[in-house]
């Protein structure tokens, strides 16, 4: 298992030989008559081998671009791509030994789904019997085997989608990348495919490099998930670590819920920033490096905070905001509050539903939200949808 | 829209269903009388004609001679033969001429598809015969072409292109390229490039991804093609008149001079019509070669 608990791009497991694919300073700008558009600013990454690596981020930024540049489908303008050690740029896509899985499927309409699944063994000038079988193995494995002679188009949505798949792997590629496969399909079927691609990629044991924009369906298969924005990474990490350590503002905002709050240092010691907003209340912020009368940017998720009413809490609880609840909403086995800061900002807090299914607080009611430091996540850069600094800034 | 759904609040009255029932007749009506006036009567008086015996000065009586049918096919057996020979060679030369042209196009043509579209039918907006004489001029033994030739003595004094099938067959599929270009154009244009993509990604090169996959789902596209170019060609007379000799006559220009000149509407019917028939017979055997309704389900989805 190669899946990495760091954030930096660039260490993958020492001694193991090369990566199963490496980007070094890729770079890929689109010129058209008018206007260029860089699509790939900069980019260094190691995937490691059998690892599920998901590129995550809205559309545009770059995930996509990167997905068919590993493909072949586009050149980078600038960089190296490598397979096992070996440079593809300027390698055709029929000559790379990793296969896509396209969002649309692309399944050739005119050929059975056997045929579909054969044509790149029958490519690669392997022999009949056993194209054959690997062919049978292969919709074993997807759950197809009895619908090798039908046509694609007879077959369901889901069930294309497993053509598709079962297409790319039988070839056994270095990697298999995935381009949205679930994208459209609906929810429950989704869900359920998620599970199902798991299964797969550690029964096969190969590389599967997937794209999406839906940070559910990575933060569920990954084994790492790197973060894009506007053709950079904004991060690298397990799902666990993104999640509960974001570094930035854009991935505290796309991946779950952030309350963000903007704050001046009133004092910093051992590596903790303060700001002390009086009776309104008082955030501390494990920081690195920070110093009086700083502007900051803290996040906090809205599970870890506790709602309390009448006195200010004590204990290990030492960040408390206060505030009055502005809105309630029950969602069976969880509540949320809207909670509107003394000082301006309205921060959101998840209530899970315990032994009593009372609402703990009401709308107009004024309550405390505490939460111990270790939750406060100091952030850099700018805000995911470009809306939240102006809300925000208290 | 034929019935309400049993939830549906809007009540129809029964006439109104039967009325709307009935709407995709309506609006066939036009279309289908049209058709009826201006192509089944004329074919049904035709073929009738073609049974008839007499001449243009005593009249025609019918007396269901099918005979005619037999004594034109041995008269005029050469010319029918070379017709089909042409329209085959000139649909295969449109194909390869226009397959390219129109895969470029759809695939290369970006925000410019129409331009070249335009320019590829431009020629329409002359006149037929004009545009085939230009050819007579393109091709005349001093003309530009040839004279240049001759002047440097690449082609002897005595050579010559007009009267020639060669002469014929480059008009005919010059004048009948756009009908081969637009058919293909549309069957290539609607074929999702990711599937090349995906056949270049199961190691296929360009060329096999070509041959294994764009040449047999444009499949649909070729065959209108072809139907559109080979059932006029075969039929034509302009380009044979203007461009050809005594020795490249066709069929169409037999049953124009027997009807316009000789008056021998019998004879001018009875081939018609055995041309008509060849024609039906050599598609639909095409047809079942090629497997094309299998293809067309594919290419529909």
């Amino acid at each position: 298992m190669t899946s990495q608990m760091h954030a930096q791009p660039h260490d993958a497991a020492p001694g193991e030989g090369p990566a199963a694919i490496e980007l070094r300073g890729v770079e890929k700008t689109f010129f058209s008559k008018s206007e260029t558009f860089q699509a790939v600013k900069r980019l260094d990454l190691e995937i490691g081998e059998g690892e599920f690596l998901s590129l995550l981020g809205p559309s545009g930024c770059g995930k996509t671009t990167t997905l068919r540049m590993i493909a072949g489908f586009e050149e980078p303008t600038a960089g190296e791509i490598l397979l096992h050690g070996r440079n593809q740029v300027g390698v055709p896509p029929y000559k790379r030994d990793v296969n896509t899985v396209f969002q649309s499927y692309a399944l050739f309409p005119h050929m059975t789904v056997a045929q579909n699944v054969a044509f790149g063994l029958e490519r690669k000038r392997i022999g009949k019997a056993e194209v054959h079988s690997r062919v049978e193995e292969m919709l074993q494995l997807v759950g197809l085997a009895d619908r090798g002679e039908r046509r694609p188009q007879q077959l369901s949505g889901g069930q294309q989608q497993r053509v598709a798949l079962a297409r790319a792997l039988v070839n056994r590629p270095s990697a298999l990348l995935l381009d949205e496969p679930l994208a459209a399909l609906d929810l429950k079927l989704r869900q359920a495919m998620q599970v199902e691609l798991k299964r797969i990629q550690r029964d096969v044991g190969i590389t599967f490099v997937f794209v999406t924009h839906d940070q559910g369906e990575a933060l569920t298969m990954s084994d790492r998930i790197v973060v894009m924005n506007n053709g950079l990474i904004e991060q690298v990490g397990s799902p666990q670590e993104l999640y509960e350590r974001p570094k930035t503002r854009f991935v505290a905002g796309f991946l779950g819920t952030s309350n963000i709050m903007e704050g001046t240092v009133t004092s910093y010691a051992d590596g903790v920033a303060v700001i002390d907003a009086g009776d309104d209340g008082r955030v501390l912020v494990p920081a690195d490096d920070s110093a009086v009368g700083d502007q900051i940017t803290v996040s906090v998720r809205p599970e870890k905070i506790v709602l309390t009413h009448g006195e200010r809490p004590s204990g290990d609880r030492e960040c408390s905001v206060q505030g009055t609840v502005s809105e309630m909403v029950y969602l069976g086995t969880s509540n949320t509050y809207e909670i509107r800061l003394n000082g301006g900002e309205t921060l959101t807090v998840l209530e899970q539903n315990g032994s009593t299914a009372e609402a703990t607080a009401r709308r107009g009611e004024k309550v405390w939200l505490s939460w111990r430091p270790q939750h406060s996540l100091l952030l850099t850069g700018a805000p995911a949808d470009g809306t939240g600094a102006a809300d925000d800034a208290g | 829209m034929s019935r309400a759904l049993p939830d549906d609040d809007v009540r129809i009255s029964p006439l109104r269903q039967r009325l709307g029932r009935l709407t995709g007749y309506w609006l066939a009506l036009p279309g289908g009388l049209w058709l009826a006036i201006f192509f089944v009567i004329p074919m049904v008086y035709l073929l009738s004609l073609s049974l008839m015996t007499g001449d243009f000065i005593n009249g025609f009586s019918q007396t269901f001679h099918v005979s005619t049918y037999w004594h034109t096919i041995s008269l005029y057996h050469d010319q029918f033969v070379r017709s089909i020979i042409y329209a085959i060679i000139v649909t295969l030369l449109t194909i390869v001429l226009a397959y390219p042209m129109a895969y470029w196009i759809a695939m290369r043509g970006g925000r410019h598809k129409s331009t070249y579209l335009l320019i590829i039918l431009l020629p329409f907006f002359v006149s037929f015969v004009i545009r085939t004489l230009q050819w007579q001029f393109i091709l005349a033994d001093n003309g530009f072409v040839l004279g240049t030739l001759k002047h440097l003595h690449l082609v002897g004094s005595d050579f010559h292109l007009l009267a020639t099938p060669v002469a014929v067959i480059c008009g005919l599929t010059y004048n009948y390229l756009p009908f081969m270009v637009l058919p293909l154009y549309v069957s290539i244009e609607r074929l999702d490039p990711r599937l090349m993509e995906a056949a270049n990604d199961l190691y296929a090169s360009k060329l096999q991804a070509l041959l294994r996959i764009v040449l047999p789902l444009t499949v649909p596209g070729i065959f209108a093609g072809v139907l559109m170019t080979f059932v006029p060609v075969a039929s034509d007379f302009v380009n044979a008149q203007l461009l050809g000799g005594a020795k490249t006559t066709m069929i169409g220009n037999v049953i124009y001079t027997l009807y316009l000149t000789n008056n021998d509407y019998p004879a001018a019917s009875a081939l018609s019509f055995t041309l008509m028939g060849a024609l039906l017979i050599g598609i639909f055997a095409y047809a079942r070669a090629l497997g094309t309704k299998d293809v067309m389900e594919a290419a529909a989805l």
